[in-house]
């Protein structure tokens, strides 16, 4: 297998000219997408028979609550990539990601909340899938608080890969509460492996959403990623050339 | 690789198994305490303490919703398909309560075993339909029979 991707990935230099390339692209898919599948879902999918309208949050709840985990996946790989390999990137990515992650998170919650209410008839409940997502936040919080609460850069790189990589843990938990325990929470609706459990016309849009919501998180952390990379290397000469050529 | 990296890496794993395994071990000796219910089959069992707030879940059995017609009062059974429990309960049902759905409710058991509740949650599946295609689905039904 051919690693050199693996080890650009150490280069800032490498990674900023790739991400000019590419933010772009995917900010203006995943806008797209995020726009067409959510006003689909919203305006234009049909009422589910039982909740009515009120359903239709899942087009929001739903992209939140997976990119929040994806995000997280993202940081604890980039935790390990930062402990083994102390790739420029890693931290990079962690500093950038966390704040979208937890943003996310906290969607995913409201909109869970404002959904709950209506149908089950409680804005919180103390179930294993609510309760594993709030720890998810919090983790998300303590990323947050120690990257910035540590003057030390590479002491606090170090520390927040290691809570990434240990919050791992918390993903599994989260997938599988709704089967380990009895939950209010209902199973996976959406899922790669098995047939969707809603036909075509609901699936299509929450599909739509959940790829452009993808793209344009996307778009952003690499926006944060860039601004960090010329944070840091301020001092090299390609960051001082590529300021003088095209301005801050 | 390397052999610091690999190190590192194997350093790594190895603290988060370990983790992984004290977390595991803590949830499942938690188990009862993360069930967000019991079933009404481990209320028949006795598994479930009198007198002590818990929750209740199951399936509202067909033709067993009674209404007081003077107040909020409601009385039904749950049902796991097994055992049934008895449920009293005095306030606004959610928009998805109804014979045939699966609900949580919270409160304490009497003596006789039924959940006077003070808070009834509606459950739904991970299932959605547009109404068109459940009238279709019930017509065609009907068909049959």
């Amino acid at each position: 297998m051919n690693w050199i991707w693996f080890h650009k990935l150490g280069s800032p230099k490498w990674f900023f000219q790739w991400a000019n390339k590419w933010s772009k692209f995917a900010f203006v898919i995943g806008l797209v997408m995020l726009v067409v599948g959510i006003a689909w879902g919203l305006g234009f999918a049909p009422a589910d028979y039982q909740q009515g309208n009120s359903f239709r949050i899942i087009y929001i709840h739903v992209p939140s609550a997976i990119l929040a985990q994806s995000c997280y996946l993202g940081l604890g790989v980039a935790g390990l990539v930062s402990l083994v390999w102390r790739m420029k990137m890693a931290p990079v990515f962690i500093k950038a990601v966390a704040p979208l992650g937890a943003v996310m998170a906290v969607i995913a919650l409201i909109s869970g909340a404002i959904w709950g209410k209506p149908t089950w008839g409680a804005w919180w409940v103390w179930d294993a899938r609510l309760t594993s997502v709030l720890i998810l936040f919090l983790l998300y919080m303590g990323v947050i608080a120690i990257q910035n609460s540590l003057d030390d850069m590479q002491l606090a790189d170090k520390a927040v890969a290691v809570i990434s990589v240990v919050g791992l843990i918390n993903l599994p938990i989260i997938k599988y509460s709704v089967e380990w325990w009895n939950t209010l929470h209902q199973p996976a609706t959406f899922t790669i492996t098995a047939k969707p459990a809603m036909p075509m016309e609901m699936w299509l849009p929450l599909l739509l959403s959940t790829l452009g919501m993808y793209g344009f998180i996307a778009a952003i952390a690499m926006w944060r990623m860039q601004t960090e990379v010329l944070v840091r290397e301020h001092r090299s000469n390609w960051v001082k050339k590529e300021i003088l050529d095209n301005g801050i | 690789m390397h052999p610091v990296r690999k190190k590192r890496l194997v350093t790594i794993s190895a603290i988060l198994v370990i983790i992984g395994a004290a977390v595991g071990l803590m949830l499942y000796a938690l188990q009862q305490n993360i069930n967000l219910f019991y079933s009404p089959s481990q209320v028949a069992e006795g598994e479930a303490p009198n007198n002590v707030m818990l929750r209740v879940g199951g399936m509202v059995v067909d033709g067993s919703v009674k209404r007081d017609p003077k107040s909020l009062a409601v009385q039904f059974q749950v049902t796991d398909f097994a055992h049934k429990v008895t449920i009293e309960y005095k306030g606004i049902l959610p928009d998805l309560f109804r014979e045939g759905q699966g609900i949580v409710a919270q409160g304490k058991l009497n003596q006789d075993k039924v959940l006077i509740a003070q808070e009834v949650l509606a459950k739904h599946d991970e299932k959605y339909m547009p109404p068109e295609i459940t009238e279709a689905l019930e017509n065609a039904k009907k068909k049959e029979d």
